[in-house]
């Protein structure tokens, strides 16, 4: 009985020391790649950024000039973040972080660059999870049917004709997928139709928050 | 003593090849076998695992009790694994973001805890490093020759991406095998993955069928055996 007991002992003794081991070595390399890490992620999102509004048009920090909205992405589990692109103070474009929710498999991000005067200037897919080959078009490496979005705005097309053609829009489908390009198109449609309503808190919730 | 080395390397890479003929950890190897890249960089991710995974085991075989010895090996695993994941989270950030989830689940992958179950706890430090060394290096090359497959017939490129892996310079290492190729998306699909390791499964046995007439049979002779009384 003793000599078990003893035998336990030793074994867990032992499998609490290899665990304080491996979760300090873990933590060692968690803090030697930590910075690296989040420098990479900043970096990525600071290259889509610069994908849909031209860097050269605002001069502030963008990736910390964020808004948090709850009503945009509905039945989305986190507020949807907007990043505001000025110069010298002066709002000239918002970065609306889009969800498609009824893509062919899930959900499709969007990041959708929006001027001030309510014109896109990009449109760039995050992630998705649509079928390769058929799908996937609407990446920007992938073909130009993205780019058809540039310079449209809600004022230069009637509400009709905010849709893929099959739709009797203006938006091009691809070959046997269409619910993906209809997706994306009426996504970017509501990201519009809420930076149109909700114009003035967009920009000016930030001024209160920088003073 | 040359010999039981020449072993280890020829099990790992082809007569215990672990996705040809052990047949493990085929999640991963079908999940993401779609472009030659994406299987390179988790044959490699696997390759380092266990190389580390089998060198820790080997070490301390003598003093891990044998009642917790599967803990404490499943332990290191996941420690060794969660160090990778972190590393090519840093240094290969675009390359992480396509293997995703398929890194962390190195740890599942059965191969590895059966490498340190059936090998590295059994045998010396230098055998269990080339062990894991060559056993990786089976499973990539396995992994590699199916995207390459996939990435021919399902894209008609190779090497598309390099840049996530070997920086910006790789960018033009893209070979266009077929040109005006449309794809064929079942090649990409996972039914593609399935059918493509079939295919190089029954290469295989071909192959060794092949080696095994070459040799000069060995002439038989039937021996009886009295039943002892």
């Amino acid at each position: 009985m003793n000599e078990t007991f003893y035998k336990a002992l030793t074994s867990a003794k032992i499998l609490g020391l290899f665990s304080v081991l491996g979760l300090g070595l873990v933590a060692l390399t968690f803090h030697q790649t930590q910075e690296k890490i989040s420098q990479n992620e900043r970096d990525a999102l600071l290259r889509s950024l610069r994908a849909v509004v031209p860097e050269s048009l605002y001069n502030n920090d963008i990736v910390n000039d964020t808004l948090q909205v709850t009503d945009l992405n509905k039945g989305a589990s986190k507020p949807t973040t907007i990043y505001r692109a000025r110069k010298n103070g002066v709002p000239v474009a918002a970065v609306i972080t889009a969800v498609a929710p009824d893509g062919y498999n899930g959900n499709i991000s969007l990041l959708v660059g929006i001027m001030a005067d309510g014109t896109l200037s990009g449109v760039r897919v995050v992630s998705h999870k649509e079928t390769p080959g058929l799908g996937d078009n609407i990446e920007s490496d992938r073909s130009d049917w993205i780019l058809s979005f540039n310079g449209k705005s809600l004022q230069g097309l009637t509400d009709k004709q905010w849709a893929v053609k099959r739709d009797g829009g203006i938006f091009d489908q691809f070959t046997g997928a269409t619910i993906t390009p209809r997706a994306v198109v009426n996504s970017v449609k509501n990201a519009l139709r809420y930076f149109q309503k909700n114009n003035a808190e967009i920009f000016s919730i930030a001024e209160q928050a920088e003073e | 003593m040359f010999s039981e080395y020449t072993k280890i390397i020829k099990d790992g890479l082809w007569l215990n090849n672990q996705a040809f003929v052990a047949l493990l950890g085929l999640c991963p190897l079908l999940a993401v076998s779609n472009t030659v890249i994406n299987s390179l960089g988790l044959g490699l991710a696997t390759t380092a695992t266990l190389v580390c995974s089998n060198t820790i085991v080997s070490l301390i075989r003598n003093h891990v009790p044998s009642e917790v010895r599967l803990p404490v090996f499943v332990l290191v695993i996941a420690c060794v694994v969660t160090m990778i994941e972190l590393a090519m989270n840093a240094w290969f950030y675009g390359l992480y973001k396509i293997l995703g989830i398929f890194i962390p689940l190195i740890v599942t992958n059965c191969s590895i805890i059966g490498r340190a179950e059936a090998f590295a706890s059994k045998h010396g430090t230098d055998k269990a490093f080339l062990d894991g060394l060559f056993m990786g290096l089976g499973f990539t090359f396995a992994l590699v020759l199916l995207g390459s497959l996939r990435e021919i017939i399902g894209s008609g490129t190779l090497l598309a991406k390099a840049e996530l892996m070997f920086g910006a310079g790789a960018k033009s290492w893209q070979i266009n095998v077929i040109d005006d190729y449309s794809g064929m998306l079942l090649a990409i699909l996972p039914p593609g993955a399935f059918i493509g390791l079939g295919l190089l499964i029954a290469m295989k046995n071909v192959i060794d069928n092949k080696i095994k007439q070459r040799k000069p049979a060995v002439e038989r002779i039937p021996v009886q055996v009295a039943p002892e009384q």
